[in-house]
């Protein structure tokens, strides 16, 4: 989504959020990501002051401090930038892919399911509903490489194993992740 | 709280790339990220790149597959250096045009373009412009959709030599700035 992205076109406006909305916002990233509570009061602290960026296309950015830390478009579940998935990787769900679809990703391509049922790759035992916000890791490394949405149910991409898994939001070196705020 | 101290984790980004360093093989640029990560965290180029975190990450694949993925990796690097080259071409190629325009009989305008290839922003140097010289600054676009600063009053002289310093500082120094009428008769001067 953030393939060609950049601060001159495609920003229209920042406005601060209000605190009764930023309420709203925290908790309702507490429901979409269960794990978040432990940490939320540090991702986005009470006195803080949160930015709302409208960009084309009906995507907000939701900014501290010059630095993202969720994007939502329409009215989605919210997605977090990669660079909070890096400072906070547990909290998210996430899945694992096969070394040889990093390639297809930093260039911006979905997953397809055989990328998450290979070898190298590594789905969770548990059962994530399509639609869920999961992070991207990768087979060998660290620090995740992507932050997409789930096409299908992950025991569906198991059964089935054909088609596209996860749509990638952003992922490593796009225009969300280059992107520079004054 | 029971702890005191953060639950984030502070991750080193290349100073090269950007990604991760686990990541630089796939950003095109990986002799210098190595020898930048070599410098500024030697503990992680030994967790990287030492002999033996080589070996283990090569165990899992075949021969021929690490050739693949070597030259793979060639392959990456060089397109990435001849993208950089092109560009470097293209900015020592362009030059600034300070182009003095005439208002009325005894007034003139001062039109600087062709500042974009440089990504200088446009509006932030008209705001400089204004309040050095004392006088208007505005930002608009040309006839090819290019950005131009347009500085109210004569004041092509100190705009050269700004814009030679600001060029300069960035290291572009062998750009030329072009000072040009909108009369038949042109002054060039580099």
């Amino acid at each position: 989504m953030f393939k060609k992205f950049n601060s001159k076109d495609d920003i229209h406006s920042r406005t601060n959020v209000k605190s009764s909305v930023q309420r709203g916002l925290k908790s309702k990233l507490i429901e979409q990501f269960p794990k978040l509570d432990h940490v939320i009061d540090e991702i986005i602290p009470k006195k803080g002051q949160l930015v709302v960026i409208k960009c084309t296309d009906r995507l907000s950015l939701y900014a501290m401090d010059n630095e993202v830390l969720f994007y939502q478009q329409f009215d989605d579940p919210f997605v977090p930038s990669l660079r909070l998935v890096h400072k906070f990787p547990e909290y998210f769900p996430s899945v694992k892919v096969d070394r040889g679809a990093i390639k297809f990703i930093l260039s911006g391509a979905n997953i397809m399911c055989p990328g998450l049922t290979s070898k190298g790759a590594a789905l969770p035992d548990e059962n994530f509903p399509a639609g869920t916000v999961v992070a991207i890791f990768a087979e060998g490394k660290e620090t995740a490489l992507a932050v997409g949405k789930l096409t299908m149910d992950t025991d569906e991409i198991k059964k089935v194993n054909k088609g596209m898994g996860i749509e990638v939001g952003t992922y490593l070196g796009d225009g969300l992740w280059s992107l520079e705020l004054e | 709280m029971a702890e005191e101290g953060s639950k984030s984790l502070s991750v080193i980004y290349c100073g090269v790339c950007t990604f991760p360093p686990e990541y630089c093989e796939f950003g095109g640029t990986l002799q210098k990220c190595k020898d930048w990560l070599k410098d500024e965290h030697p503990s992680v180029f030994e967790q990287l790149y030492s002999e033996d975190a080589l070996a283990k990450a090569a165990e899992g694949l075949s021969l021929e597959k690490q050739e693949k993925i070597e030259r793979e990796i060639q392959k990456l690097q060089a397109k990435e250096a001849n993208r950089a080259e092109k560009e470097l071409q293209k900015k020592l190629a362009s030059k600034v045009v300070v182009k003095r325009v005439e208002r009325s009989k005894r007034k003139h305008v001062i039109v600087v373009s062709g500042l974009e290839v440089f990504g200088i922003d446009p509006k932030k140097l008209a705001k400089t412009f204004a309040s050095k010289f004392a006088t208007g600054a505005s930002v608009t676009k040309n006839v090819e959709g290019k950005d131009e600063i347009v500085i109210q009053g004569d004041v092509g002289d100190e705009v050269e030599e700004y814009v030679s310093t600001l060029l300069e500082e960035k290291g572009l120094d062998s750009v030329k700035v072009e000072r040009t009428e909108d009369k038949p008769k042109k002054k060039s001067q580099s």
